[in-house]
């Protein structure tokens, strides 16, 4: 019998409210199913198993809030050996409410570096103690708990059900606070010429019919991760005091929630897509942005983040690491501008894209030849 | 197909592509983008649905003039009488 646990869904969401068992006890689980739906600051997102087995027990029932790592259900694997033995699932009780406190792990961690004690850090109005309330009391630590800005404080305004817009800026604000603590960003741009891109795309999309048209994401972000590839010091996860590479890339796309905020979920193996399978996927991906059905396994393993600005919106922008990952690619909107081209000045269209990294895994010279790379695969697009 | 036809089917594909704006009132002159934030992954996914519900064929270079539903609907207008 194994513990299942709420996985960790990203920097930003250590804590969700579980929605729905899709997993009932007894059913049969494959690897990759979908076993509950879980409710975060960022909407719903489907949470799978990475164990074969049968569901025993929930432990866990709709409506509760609980931290990352906390125990949701036990799964029997069937191969009930020593090295299971450990986890023995506590006695079945229906007592009341527990009224232990319940913390997140980021939000003990974030507490024990800041050197603020845990204990007193005030649960939110959901009983959970996360980042955003730790971090709330280390901006303002003579604020006597129970005064924080929680739901409570402020009928916040919402959108659409479940998307709690104060809380999820509550929650931005706390892992970019963590990452800007944490993380000596460093950045590195280069102003890159897409005309060859811009020119091949437009060739490209008048042989295709609408439905199979290209965006300029879907070359730009299979230029990046093969330009990734070739710069292994951007791409995985500082941990437990050390950078860990990654061997594959699993880059997270940034995407606009309407109403604010954004999610980067990971579009897996993105060196490996062709072109037209990482539209499909961006496409996907996307439409379950918006209809709150994106995987958990998307959201804990971007290798590393892209953001693309996009058509009619600034020349460049300097963003903020996803801890633990090490790099995020910034990426503003292609406009047209006097470029010199072989000694003579030409309208071309440029780019201008901006990599921070974290300095404790790599200097600016890796983001430098990164460019150099992205350049160069951009200057090629029939060829990727 | 009338204007307020093509103004409710144009309506429709929004609502479709960015189902939590569902029920809100479109300004006709505005951009899409100013209004909702709809980006170029919506917008693209929105013209297909434009194409499909109307067959008319949208080359890329005319995306520009399907910015506002007031620009839709004339568009399509055009585009369906000359066939």
């Amino acid at each position: 019998m194994i513990a299942y646990r709420l996985p960790s869904l990203g920097a930003d969401m250590d804590k969700a409210t579980l929605v729905e068992w899709v997993k009932q006890p007894g059913d049969k689980l494959e690897r990759g199913d979908v076993v509950a739906v879980v409710e975060t600051v960022k909407g719903a997102i489907e949470i799978e198993t990475f164990e074969e087995g049968v569901l025993e027990r929930h432990v866990v029932e709709a409506g509760e809030t609980v931290p990352v790592g906390e125990t949701l259900a036990y799964i029997s694997t069937g191969k009930e050996g020593a090295e299971e033995s450990s986890e023995a699932p506590p006695p079945i009780s229906k007592e009341a409410p527990t009224t232990k406190r319940k913390v997140t792990p980021a939000a003990r961690k974030c507490a024990r570096e800041a050197g603020v004690d845990i204990k007193r850090a005030p649960a939110g109005p959901d009983g959970v103690v996360d980042l955003a309330q730790v971090e709330a009391m280390i901006a303002a630590p003579a604020k006597p708990p129970g005064e924080e800005a929680g739901e409570t404080a402020a009928p916040a305004r919402r959108t659409k059900p479940g998307l709690n817009l104060a809380a999820m800026r509550r929650a931005i604000g706390a892992a970019m606070a963590r990452s800007k603590r944490e993380i000596p960003h460093y950045y590195v741009a280069s102003s890159i010429d897409c005309t060859v891109l811009k020119t091949w795309l437009e060739t490209e999309n008048q042989k295709r019919a609408v439905a199979d048209r290209l965006l300029y994401a879907s070359p730009l972000i299979k230029a990046a991760a093969c330009a990734l590839k070739e710069a292994p010091a951007l791409n995985g996860f500082y941990e437990e005091g050390e950078f860990k590479p990654s061997s594959r890339i699993h880059l997270g796309v940034a995407t606009a929630l309407r109403g604010g905020g954004l999610i980067a979920p990971a579009l897996h193996d993105t060196d490996e897509l062709s072109i037209d399978v990482c539209m499909a996927h961006l496409r996907d991906l996307v439409a379950r942005v918006r209809t709150g059905r994106i995987r958990g396994s998307e959201m804990s393993d971007p290798t590393a983040t892209i953001s693309i600005l996009g058509d009619d919106t600034a020349d460049a922008v300097a963003p903020v690491i996803y801890p633990p990952q090490v790099v995020i690619i910034g990426c503003g909107a292609i406009v047209s501008r006097p470029w010199v081209v072989n000694g003579a000045v030409e309208p071309r269209h440029v780019m201008t894209v901006t990599v921070a990294g974290d300095h404790r895994a790599s200097d600016g010279r890796a983001a430098a030849r990164f460019l150099n790379s992205l350049d160069k695969f951009l200057q090629a697009p029939e060829a990727l | 197909m009338s204007d307020d036809e093509l103004k409710e089917l144009v309506t429709r594909a929004l609502f479709e592509v960015a189902p939590d704006l569902e029920g809100e009132a479109i300004e006709p002159e505005e951009s899409f983008r100013d209004q909702f934030e709809i980006d170029s992954m919506d917008l693209l996914n929105f013209i297909i649905r434009l194409h499909e519900a109307t067959g008319v064929d949208i080359p890329e270079k005319d995306y520009s003039q399907l910015t506002t539903l007031s620009g839709c609907v004339s568009y399509l207008g055009a585009r369906l009488k000359a066939d």
